[in-house]
């Protein structure tokens, strides 16, 4: 009994209060919005694929969260990836799966460019990042300032690729059975969060992870390598910036130069509100999942809604975080008290 | 050689030389960088514009420099804070309509109210920052966030103009005088930042609370108070910054007011040698970067660089900068020095 709760500490706590705020949202959505189809699992599953790239930034995020880092420039990356995919296929007639590996390596390059800076340089990562942020946003410009619309076959055929699920079909008016459907970029996001919770659980990079978070002084101490696991952590995120850019670029099948503008601070957020501590040591790639989630419902909310304007979502968004952030600053005071 | 030594050690050395290499470098890439005109009873350059277009970020600067020196971060929400400034005076001055050619209601108030919302949005953050402790990027970025938006709600999500002669004053220039009115208001705005810095012991204060807030504490100064009020400082800043701002454009524009000029201040700081893990500061140096910067966007402009493609370059600058500024450089160098003339050692005893 005694062990059990004290498995409930604040942090966990926190989990436990995203999800469950997820779950009220959810079903306010579906009371609310009854008769225009909330409740749908169709709904439910576009959350995953609207937010498919979101899922897999946010568990970048949270690796680099974890070690007490943070990385405000995935959104530009975003935008970048998506930029040189368009361009590579339309305007240098690259195949599908050659941009597609390029961007990706990309990503890991500017993962090692920022994390050798942050680690082996010791500067903030704050600043690097927002050095990164600009650059990327930047590139993103000088490769095109016009939109450019992607129209590869092959590409094309893998966003439009729907996978129909056995369940949580129903019939329509006309007495068809409608199933519900995903795209391959869910699949690809799902895989994603399970292979690095498995990583940050079990392995030895995982637990070096929390270690230096926790305290870095400790794990130097401890004869961890701080600085590469860092380097190794910041070019995990890129790479999975890069990645995340592909997800979404299937969805947009474009590249423009303000595309996922603030898509960091939505990364950024989801992580918190999932229960990521800012001071490093803590997080959980479930909790951010949730976080993702749960700005997903909000957009659905604003959506089905129809007349508030989409600038609510930010503003919402920004108050949960707010929340979230003094929630997480009480429950470290009354830790530091407990000590005492 | 002592006296090139001397010289080079000077805190001020190093934004200077930085701001002579970028003068430099404007003059090549553009021969009539200094030559000033007069065009409508107003001074006219490319000089005068760097100066003048300037003013934003030497004032988000000088907030900017104070905040680093005292709580080792940066706040990023001074961009959004503008853009919020600048809607609460235009909507405020507009009565709410989207576009006037008089004010109907008091210009004054309007600036006044829009400056006081400016300093609540720095409270905010210096509260989060000073009493709740959160890292001091992290509680910005809830303003940075929803800055826009709020902007955006008070006008409406439109583009709000005040089209008076009066209202353009601030960002251009009183009739009868030559030089761009912004100039002024920069100027003194740094003056009376250094003299409230100088003349009472608040500069001290600030610097000890940034070299150790619990020692600063311990003997007697109110840590959580000063970098409380080192915030609501550069929420006023970011709001002055603002009203020029909204007065060059005579509109709130939520999306683009003071975009991106929270990089240009936290850069300002970086070059004026100013260490971003907070302590010593130097507001002059600040001052200095500012116009480095200004300098650099003038000369990428002219030299017909699209705004969008700016950054790229600002980032590499500031990646060299903070490089250049890292003690780890310094020690890798090193080592990388060792390690070579140990293997030139082996090699001729061999």
């Amino acid at each position: 009994m005694k062990k059990e709760r004290r498995k409930l500490d604040g942090n966990s706590f926190l989990l436990v209060i995203t999800i469950v705020l997820f779950l009220v949202m959810y079903a306010a959505g579906c009371i609310l919005f009854k008769t225009q189809g909330f409740a749908k699992t169709q709904n439910f599953l576009n959350l995953f694929i609207s937010n498919a790239g979101l899922i897999v930034i946010a568990v970048g995020m949270t690796i680099v969260m974890i070690t007490g880092g943070i990385d405000i420039s995935v959104g530009s990356v975003v935008a970048m990836v998506c930029m040189i995919l368009a361009w590579t296929m339309e305007m240098a007639g690259w195949g599908a799966i050659w941009s597609t590996v390029f961007v990706l390596a990309i990503g890991l390059v500017f993962g090692f460019v920022q994390g050798w800076l942050v680690a082996y340089l010791k500067i903030q990562p704050f600043i690097v990042t927002l050095a990164g942020m600009f650059f990327a946003r930047g590139m993103t410009a000088v490769i095109s300032k016009e939109m450019i619309s992607i129209k590869n076959e092959m590409f094309l055929s893998w966003a439009q690729c729907k996978i129909y699920l056995p369940f949580g079909g129903y019939i329509n008016k006309k007495g068809m059975l409608i199933k519900p459907y995903i795209y391959p970029s869910v699949i690809i996001a799902i895989l994603v969060l399970i292979a690095v919770f498995l990583v940050l659980k079990y392995t030895k990079f995982g637990r070096s992870i929390y270690a230096i978070g926790g305290n870095e002084q400790s794990a130097l101490m401890m004869g961890l390598n701080v600085k590469r696991t860092k380097l190794k952590a910041y070019m995990l995120e890129g790479f999975l910036a890069s990645l995340g850019g592909f997800l979404f670029c299937l969805n947009t099948c474009s590249g423009f130069v303000e595309q996922a503008k603030g898509l960091e601070m939505d990364a950024i957020a989801s992580s918190v509100i999932g229960g990521t501590l800012l001071t490093g040591g803590v997080g959980n790639v479930i909790g951010s999942l949730f976080g993702v989630l749960i700005k997903g419902t909000i957009e659905a909310f604003i959506t089905f809604q129809g007349t508030l304007s989409s600038w609510w979502t930010r503003i919402t968004i920004a108050a949960m975080l707010c929340f979230f952030i003094v929630l997480q600053s009480i429950f470290a005071a009354a830790k530091e008290k407990n000590k005492k | 050689m002592e006296n090139i030594k001397k010289l080079t050690s000077k805190r001020l050395f190093m934004p200077l030389f930085c701001l002579a290499v970028m003068l430099i470098a404007a003059v090549i890439a553009s021969p009539d960088f200094f030559k000033i005109g007069i065009q409508n009873g107003v001074l006219y350059g490319r000089i005068i514009d760097v100066v003048n277009r300037g003013s934003e970020v030497v004032i988000l600067a000088v907030g900017m420099t104070l905040v680093v020196s005292a709580s080792a971060g940066t706040d990023i929400s001074v961009g959004a804070v503008m853009a919020v400034v600048a809607a609460v005076a235009c909507a405020f001055t507009a009565g709410g309509q989207q576009s006037v050619n008089e004010y109907i209601r008091n210009p004054f108030l309007g600036a006044l109210l829009a400056v006081l919302v400016g300093i609540l949005c720095g409270c905010f953050n210096g509260f989060l920052v000073a009493r709740l402790k959160i890292q001091p990027m992290v509680a910005t970025l809830i303003l940075f966030t929803a800055g826009r938006g709020i902007a955006q709600l008070l006008t409406n999500g439109q583009i709000t103009y005040v089209r008076v002669e009066s209202y353009k004053m601030l960002g251009s220039s009183i009739p009868g005088v030559p030089v761009p009115t912004s100039i002024f208001v920069t100027v003194l705005m740094v003056v009376l930042t250094m003299l409230l810095l100088k003349k009472t012991a608040m500069g001290m204060y600030i610097e000890a609370v940034g070299i150790n807030s619990r020692a600063a504490r311990l003997v007697g100064l109110k840590s959580t108070m000063i970098i409380f009020l080192v915030y609501a400082f550069s929420g006023f800043c970011a709001s002055i910054a603002g009203l020029i701002n909204s007065s060059r454009i005579y509109s709130a524009d939520a999306n683009n007011i003071g975009l991106n000029l929270e990089l240009d201040a936290i850069l300002a700081v970086a070059l004026g040698g100013n260490s971003l893990a907070g302590g010593k500061f130097s507001l002059l140096g600040s001052v200095i970067g500012a116009y480095t910067i200004q300098t650099l966007t003038t000369t990428l402009y002219a030299g017909s660089v699209s705004s969008d493609q700016i950054p790229v370059y600002k980032a590499i600058v500031v990646v060299i900068i903070v490089s250049l500024q890292s003690p780890e450089l310094g020690k890798l160098v090193r080592r990388l020095k060792a390690k070579f003339s140990a293997r030139a050692g082996k090699g001729a005893v061999s």
